[in-house]
């Protein structure tokens, strides 16, 4: 099953390697890996999304909860939740295809940020299922280039992970 | 060097080069911590192993950048397997020159990170004394293990003087071990152990981490229950007592084995459930309840799921629950207790540990028998990894925790001779064995050169079988005896090799001469004798659980075979 992890790191050159290495070396998926400071200059917030039998899930945050440089970590998938990724693509369009296109991400409440005579630079937010939804119903081969962040995700309500 | 001096670190084991030449110029000028230069940072790093798990002190390791740590990071390894706290300082390049393929560099940090508790790259001297205190910390607490400093040489550059304050404590926000047990996982626990029928204790290298056989003893006779230890755990229970049925596993007992196969309760307690004891998972302990007693929350239900858990020091938990054993005056089912008991002593007359005596080969084992009888079973043993040390677990039961010193986990040949020098310096006045096969020796011999600048008497007990005896042995089991590459062609004459070290040497080839040769060898109190004993070059360790086999389906000598069946 899918899991989203949220976890506090010390803001260390190597926190991220740590977390990286444990996952190839024990070989563990990675679906998608966000990491950014938070408003605590000393800790950053990392966003994981892994998947695995229940026993892989507890191995997996058993393990992360025992690098030193993780200091508090949260298995949010069971919790009220909300979850978003963003996303840029740039696309190719030329003629009709420039309506197309906007009409198109109009619907996913997407916003062009860059316009050139060949080319749009569009961006798009939602959860996983929304951004491939959005990339589907583009002409494939119109697509020059995806950039996607990952999936970030903060538990509704009072219960959350802060310092 | 101030901070290790007041750290209260008695030795380091090192080797200078360039990123660590400012480190060794402060040791020429004290002598409060002293220096043991080896011959191989290898060497250091079992030396320092050696060391940590006879004292329960860490070990302490100073080597240069580059290939200085590149040659330690076996040792390092081998400590992160078995749990030994130690510090590693490696020399670095300068700050400035990271990451420009300067000479002798190499990622530390990065090349270690998989094989350590936890590592630091020091980068300003301001935070010198703090990291390392950190590192003592992290190292010693919680599950120890092996923490490694690379500190680049401007770091440490004499000209840079700042006013130095010993941190007396530290804390970390990121590193709490929980070691108190919760007391009503404790309380479940204790229900669950009085209502067994066919209760087991399983303990391992977590009660010698903890120093906690005192405990362990009082919780064990307190309820009559047999218990077993790993290749770890050995001696934290007495191995000559009789609820001990032997070690477990791949080459455990035959009773050790077939009592965990039927037993209804199980007690595991700093104990990993590692696959040389469990064997095949869906086999193991069929009709078992659990209960783990770990510190490591990760290594609970890791491999085989438990029913009652319980993250906690083994001291602390085992202190407690005896005190709720001896608060209550409920007691195991002694009928079934008894016929417990009578189902393993059946077990026990399989005497699964036999084997052919001759008058003309010697047997391996009966070296062992011999070397317990001569050392009055007292004595530190060091072993490598192969066929001898399986035969120094089973033939040398120890009576105390931390004298029985070897690489399980990894299972690192070339351990066992600096681990033995770790040892000596720590207790010059012991008696202490590295028992060895002439394949590992090889991989360390030399640190002989060592044992020699330092005086350390250690007695090398070759079982010198000419041949990676284990490979062999898997070879004969698996592969229809192709014996690819198992023949060590081609060694040296090691009385010869000791003398020329300085040392003194022995051969042994007659099974008579055994006795004599390890009594008039450990009658030389000062110095090092490498007793070349030359075995049967044929003997198999028995009894052994292949691979995909539950406990209850072990391979027994011909002897025990035939006793199995009768
Ligand atoms: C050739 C060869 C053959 C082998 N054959 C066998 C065999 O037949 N039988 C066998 O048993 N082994 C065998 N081994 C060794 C095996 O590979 C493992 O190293 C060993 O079984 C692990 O022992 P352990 O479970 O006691 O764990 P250890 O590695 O000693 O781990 C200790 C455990 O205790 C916990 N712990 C540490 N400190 C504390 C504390 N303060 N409080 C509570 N818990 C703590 C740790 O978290 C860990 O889970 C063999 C090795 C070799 C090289
Ligand atoms: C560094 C290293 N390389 C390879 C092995 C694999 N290995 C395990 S036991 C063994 C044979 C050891 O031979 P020897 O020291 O003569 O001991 P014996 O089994 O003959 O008693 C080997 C090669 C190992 N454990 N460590
Ligand atoms: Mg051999």
């Amino acid at each position: 099953m899918r899991h989203i992890i949220s976890m506090l790191l010390e803001n260390e050159p190597g926190a991220l390697s740590r977390v990286a290495g444990l996952f190839s070396a024990r070989a563990y998926n990675i679906e998608s890996l966000s990491v950014a400071p938070t408003e605590d200059a000393s800790a950053s917030r990392m966003t994981l999304v892994t998947s695995g039998s229940d026993e892989i899930i507890e191995q997996i945050t058993k393990q992360l909860h025992k690098l030193i440089d993780v200091v508090k970590l949260l298995d949010i998938t069971g919790d009220a939740h909300v979850e978003r990724e963003i996303m840029l693509v740039k696309v190719r369009v030329a003629g009709s295809a420039r309506e197309e296109v906007k009409r198109i991400a109009d619907i996913f409440r997407g916003r062009i940020l860059d316009v050139t005579q060949s080319t749009y630079i569009i961006e798009v937010t939602g959860d996983g299922a929304k951004l491939d939804a959005f990339i589907g119903a583009l002409d494939h081969k119109s697509i020059l280039e995806v950039v996607r962040s990952g999936a970030l995700a903060i538990v509704r309500g009072e219960r959350g992970l802060r310092l | 060097m101030q901070f290790l001096k007041d750290e209260g670190v008695e030795y380091i084991f090192g080797y200078p080069g360039g990123a660590v030449l400012h480190i060794y110029d402060e040791i020429y000028s004290q002598d409060d911590v002293k220096h043991i230069l080896v011959r191989h940072e290898q060497g250091a790093t079992h030396m320092a192993d050696g060391y940590a798990r006879a004292t329960g002190k860490p070990g302490v390791v100073l080597v240069t950048s580059g290939p200085g740590a590149t040659n330690a990071v076996t040792g390092i390894a081998t400590a992160h397997m078995d749990s030994v706290p130690m510090v590693v300082i490696t020399g670095q390049v300068p700050t400035h020159a990271i990451g420009s393929d300067a000479f002798q560099e190499v990622d530390c940090v990065g090349i270690t990170r998989p094989c350590v508790k936890h590592n630091f790259l020091v980068k300003d001297v301001h935070d010198l004394a703090e990291t390392l205190k950190k590192a003592f910390y992290v190292a010693t607490t919680g599950r120890p293990g092996p923490v490694v400093v690379d500190i680049p040489k401007d770091v440490t550059a004499p000209n840079v003087r700042i006013p130095y304050e010993y941190p007396a404590s530290v804390t970390m926000r990121s590193y709490n071990p929980v070691v108190r047990g919760h007391p009503r996982q404790m309380k479940k626990a204790l229900d669950l152990i009085l209502s067994a029928k066919r209760p087991m204790i399983y303990t391992g290298g977590g009660v010698v981490l903890d120093n906690a056989s005192d405990e362990l003893v009082r919780f064990t006779r307190t309820l009559g229950y047999p218990i077993t230890n790993t290749l770890m755990g050995l001696g934290a229970y007495p191995g000559t007592d009789p609820q001990f049925v032997g070690m477990l596993g791949m080459h455990g007992t035959y009773e050790a084995n077939m009592a965990m196969h039927n037993c209804d309760v199980l007690i595991g307690i700093g104990a990993r459930f590692d696959d040389r004891v469990v064997g095949e998972v869906s086999k193991f302990c069929p009709h078992a309840r659990i209960v783990h007693i770990d510190i490591d929350p990760a290594s609970i239900s890791k491999t085989v799921k438990v029913q009652v858990p319980i993250v906690g020091s083994v001291l602390n938990v085992l202190r407690e629950i005896n005190g709720m054993l001896e608060g209550t005056n409920r007691r195991p089912d002694a009928q079934a207790l008894s016929e417990w008991w009578d189902r393993i002593n059946r077990w026990k007359s399989v005497d699964c540990l036999s084997y052919d005596h001759s008058d003309t080969l010697i047997k391996p084992q009966s070296v062992l028998q011999k070397l317990h009888e001569v050392t009055g079973g007292d004595a530190y043993v060091t072993s490598d990894v192969g066929q001898h040390q399986m035969w120094a677990a089973q033939f040398y039961p120890f009576d105390k925790p931390r004298r029985w010193i070897n690489s399980g986990g990894l299972g690192t040949m070339g351990f066992g001779l600096p681990a033995a020098l770790g040892v000596q310096l720590a207790y010059p006045d012991a008696q202490v064995a590295c028992v060895t096969g002439e394949g590992s020796i090889i991989m360390c011999i030399q640190e002989l050169s060592t044992a020699k600048q330092y005086d350390l008497p250690i007695k090398v007990i070759n079982l010198n079988n000419r041949y990676l005896g284990m490979v062999r042995q898997w070879q004969e089991f698996m592969y229809e005896n192709r014996e690819s590459h198992s023949y060590l062609d081609s060694l040296p004459d090691f009385a010869a090799l000791a003398e020329s070290f300085g040392h003194v040497g022995m051969k042994i080839e007659n099974p008579g001469d055994v006795d004599g040769a390890l009594r008039e060898a450990f009658a030389m109190k000062d110095r090092l004798v490498f007793m070349d004993f030359i075995t049967d070059p044929a003997e198999n360790v028995y009894p052994m659980m292949m691979a995909g086999k539950g406990q209850n389906e072990m391979v027994l000598s011909a002897h025990s075979r035939q006793r199995e069946l009768a």
